[in-house]
């Protein structure tokens, strides 16, 4: 490798304005601390040790760097936008919420509530784009149909009527479409929701990668309760309805490209009975969201930014099977990022905690729920992970993407 | 990148000395033994598994060993910890 | 998972915690330097300083293949990548790390034909797939992983495979240590030696450093309890005046290390006069290129690359980091202009990096921890 001339990168130039201008800002802060401190040592009250300042500052900084205005950085898409992490919140809130700015959008929950004419009704869409279309515990179909209806349950909703679009490409098989259509025909059966309407598009050899399908769902609201994680409030349960991880890791050695081999399949599961009887059991529940892209750490999050709050989750509780967390291991991804196709996470108030595990367990899709944490007031924002080893660590969003196109 | 995860030798694939499959915690995976070769492993022993390699046998006996000295100070620190409890000063 | 579990065990970490505090001298402070990204990876995934007493300071070495590889490389990867017909294929942790012109990432978002693979072998696989085409494998990694790139030369070479390559970018662990031991900037008490290359190399590679430079070493393993046992058995050499090389790993490290690893290495590959890592600067005799009896199978020779080297932006300081004189929160673009999702540096987006690991897992200090967990 020759020395040749020496190139600065141009992009970093950016990064740098930015930069200096979050420094100007710490300079003012690490002013006002230091007052504070020979302040509060004038007042002979007890001096904050040195490395709770140093870490105040660094969360701070963090924190600022993370509230200012959400810009797209890029000025392509990559496939980060789609992992459900980091960049896909970016992407929504400064392209798509932006955008379309207007009150029923800015929740940004599972599905959009509304009210029309007397009825109460919830609104939600999704797109399925995963591969292969085949896979141990189902098909594209399958998901289409459940993953919608689940966005309706977890906003207390029952599911009735969904739309669903198809973009074919050009040679695929009549047959393998049969086998999908069939897939959700049974599945809306077992939910109890029915096809009404729907769309047909073809698109030439080498788009596509054989069929997406959309869907969106109607569904009526018949309660009055105000669910949404940003509800959550300190000392309320978290609950999840059972092992995660299960989907993501099946897609993953479904691809066929790693060589592994495990009895491992899909969880893709419509969720509205178990919803229906968890709410008829208790009243307190605060909010439900399903797992999906990102996974069980993607909620987790998205409940302390909402809220405000802390979120604090013991690594022991959580279920997983062995297999996905041999898997996992393997190839050193985290569980806790990995997506679920039938499973919820549930928020409760203390009190009712024991009695939503109760309803949840009854029901053979919940079999294996569990409360994995609870919520804090302290730090807010942050989530945390108690090991099984006994240290603490944070859990963040997800940044990148291990597993594109998972559903 | 330093990753490597234990897992149990299953069988030989029949046609390529080289590869084996070995089973981590009910998932398994085709890995090549080559760097092994030595002393290959055999069905039911253990290997350290490396970006699709194996990189080292896990010996038993000093797994065992590991154990027993980490139990020892388990052992003497619940043994002190229940003395602490029992004593009484006053 | 056996193994693995045993490991873990809370437990024994209490016991241990209270063994390793009561070894250290009232007022003193330490200074352990984990050589490995691995480990840094390990210490904050598990919490483990949560375990250990004020006195003790774990400081984070170079031990992180992808942070040490310079911008200058990472761009004549993506010039190897761009070139017509090339698949380039590369582990994850390479993906996002930033060259002067955007990453492996962003290069695959423009079209450019790059493959994650999880084993070089995964590499050989699609070039035996794809004969029209030319793959290029992204060789990286310490000596833990070049047996392993050896051994898929060797391989291809047995084959008579026209259409594999790789791009060597190999570097070895004893000349950072040395670098480091070296350093004015550092005053070190004891290392954590970087398990999974030991079981290439042995332990005898790092008895200069008791021998030459009076410092202690436990060679250890990657689950909790091994760092902590190997934590223990550091101090307990610092107790006793004693600098000596051991190894706590010993279930999956041989003392000689593994000798077919090290011959298949010796066959493929030599070591370079030179190589500049990133934030070291020059090293000699630290990296590793393809012999000549396999030129057939080295990218660098195959192609043309630009060999241009690149500054860092000024405002990286993962040298520092990488050197352990500075923690990550004292870079100043941590957690601001440099995060994650927007890294400057290699140590903010390898997932074995200092400043990602404190980012992603870490932040808290242990007194707030203790408060919010006694909920």
């Amino acid at each position: 490798m020759t020395t040749g001339q020496s190139s600065q990168a141009g992009w970093v130039e950016e990064a740098l304005r930015t930069h200096e201008e979050q420094a100007r800002q710490e300079e003012a802060r690490q002013e006002e601390a230091r007052q504070e401190e020979a302040g509060s040592l004038r007042r002979g009250s007890p001096q904050p040790l040195p490395g709770t300042v140093r870490e105040d500052l660094v969360l701070e900084r963090i924190d600022r760097a993370r509230r200012s205005r959400p810009r797209i950085k890029e000025e392509r898409i990559t496939m980060s936008h789609g992992a459900g992490g980091k960049a896909t919140q970016t992407l929504i809130e400064a392209m798509f919420l932006d955008g379309f700015r207007n009150p029923l959008l800015e929740p940004l929950e599972d599905a959009a509530r509304l009210r029309v004419g007397g009825a109460h009704l919830a609104l939600t869409t999704d797109s399925y784009v995963v591969s292969p279309l085949f896979f141990p515990g189902g098909n594209i179909g399958d998901l289409a149909v459940n993953g919608t209806v689940n966005d309706l349950a977890t906003s207390g909703a029952v599911p009735l009527y969904l739309s669903a679009g198809f973009i074919l490409e050009e040679g695929f098989e009549v047959t393998q479409l049969g086998r999908i259509v069939a897939a959700m025909r049974e599945a809306a059966d077992v939910a109890g929701v029915q096809i009404v309407t729907g769309d047909t598009k073809v698109v030439e050899r080498g788009k596509a990668d054989g069929c997406y399908i959309n869907t969106a769902g109607v569904g009526a609201i018949e309660h009055d309760l105000d669910l949404g994680v940003a509800t959550a409030r300190p000392g309320d349960a978290i609950i999840v309805s059972g092992p995660i991880g299960d989907h993501g890791v099946t897609i993953m050695l479904a691809r066929g490209e790693l060589d592994i081999e495990a009895d491992v399949s899909s969880d893709t599961a419509p969720l509205n009975g178990l919803v229906a009887d968890l709410l008829a059991a208790t009243p307190g529940v605060r909010a439900l969201r399903d797992a999906t892209r990102g996974g069980v750490a993607t909620i987790l999050n998205e409940i302390a930014k909402s809220a405000n709050v802390g979120v604090l989750v013991n690594e022991n509780d959580i279920p997983v099977r062995a297999q996905v967390r041999g898997a996992s291991e393997l190839l050193g991804i985290d569980p806790m990022y990995v997506a679920c196709e039938g499973r919820l996470v549930a928020v409760t108030a203390r009190e009712s905690a024991g009695r939503a595990l109760q309803a949840l367990r009854a029901h053979p899709l919940g079999g294996e729920a569990a409360i994995i944490g609870h919520v804090t007031a302290d730090p807010p924002g942050i989530v945390q992970l108690k090991t099984a080893f006994g240290g603490t660590r944070i859990v963040d969003l997800l940044v990148g993407d291990p597993l594109p196109r998972i559903c | 990148m330093c990753l490597g995860i234990p897992g149990e030798v299953i069988e030989f694939l029949p046609d390529q000395p080289d590869l084996a499959r070995v089973d981590v915690s009910g998932v398994r995976r085709v890995i090549n033994v080559g760097l092994l070769s030595d002393d290959p492993p055999k069905p039911g022993e253990w290997v350290l598994i490396h970006v699709g390699f194996a990189l080292s046998k896990i010996d038993e006996a000093e797994a065992a060993a590991a154990m027993e000295f980490l139990e020892g100070i388990g052992q003497a620190y619940e043994d002190e910890l229940a003395a602490l409890a029992e004593s009484k000063i006053e | 998972m056996r193994f693995v579990d045993e490991f873990r065990d809370s437990d024994k970490a209490h016991a241990l915690s209270a063994k390793i505090t009561a070894l250290c001298e009232p007022g003193r402070q330490y200074k352990i330097m984990e050589v490995c990204g691995g480990h840094t990876h390990t210490i904050y995934k598990h919490g483990l300083e949560d375990y250990l007493p004020e006195q003790i300071t774990l400081v984070h070495g170079p031990g992180c293949p992808v942070c040490v590889i310079p911008m200058g490389r990472v761009d004549d990867a993506m010039a190897l990548a761009a070139q017509p017909d090339v698949i380039m294929t590369s582990f994850g942790d390479m993906m996002r790390v930033p060259g002067s012109k955007g990453s492996f990432f962003d290069a695959k978002a423009q079209g450019t034909d790059i493959r994650m693979v999880y084993s070089p072998l995964d590499s050989l696989k699609i070039a035996r797939n794809n004969p029209d085409k030319r793959v290029v494998f992204m060789a990286i990694g310490f000596e833990t992983t070049a047996p392993s790139t050896a051994m898929t030369v060797l391989r291809a070479a047995a084959e008579g495979l026209a259409n594999f390559s790789i791009f060597c970018n190999h570097v070895t662990i004893v000349p950072a240590i040395k670098a480091i031991l070296d350093s004015p900037d550092l005053r070190l008490d004891g290392f954590l030696g970087p398990g999974h290359v030991s079981t290439v190399i042995g332990c005898r590679p790092y008895e200069f450093i008791a021998r030459d430079y009076a410092k202690p070493v436990v060679v250890a393993g990657f689950e909790p309890l091994d760092i902590l046992q190997s934590i223990y058995m550091l101090m307990l050499q610092l107790s006793r005046g004693e600098a000596t090389v051991e190894n706590q790993y010993a279930r999956v490290v041989p003392w000689n290390g593994n000798t077919v690893a090290l011959k298949a290495i010796g066959e493929t590959m030599e070591l370079r006069p030179y190589f500049e890592w990133r934030g070291l600067g020059f090293i000699s005799h630290s990296a590793l290129k393809v012999r000549e009896k396999y030129a057939a199978f080295d990218a660098e020779l195959l192609f043309s690359v630009p060999g241009v080297r690149v500054a860092d932006p000024k405002a990286c300081q993962c040298g520092e980091v990488l050197k352990g004189v500075l923690k990550p929160w004292e870079c100043k673009v941590f957690g601001t202009a440099c995060t994650p999702e927007t890294p400057i540096g290699t140590c903010m987006v390898s997932p074995e990096g200092a400043c990602a690991a404190y980012y992603n897992y870490g932040r808290l200090t242990r007194t707030r921890v203790k408060e919010a967990t006694a909920t």
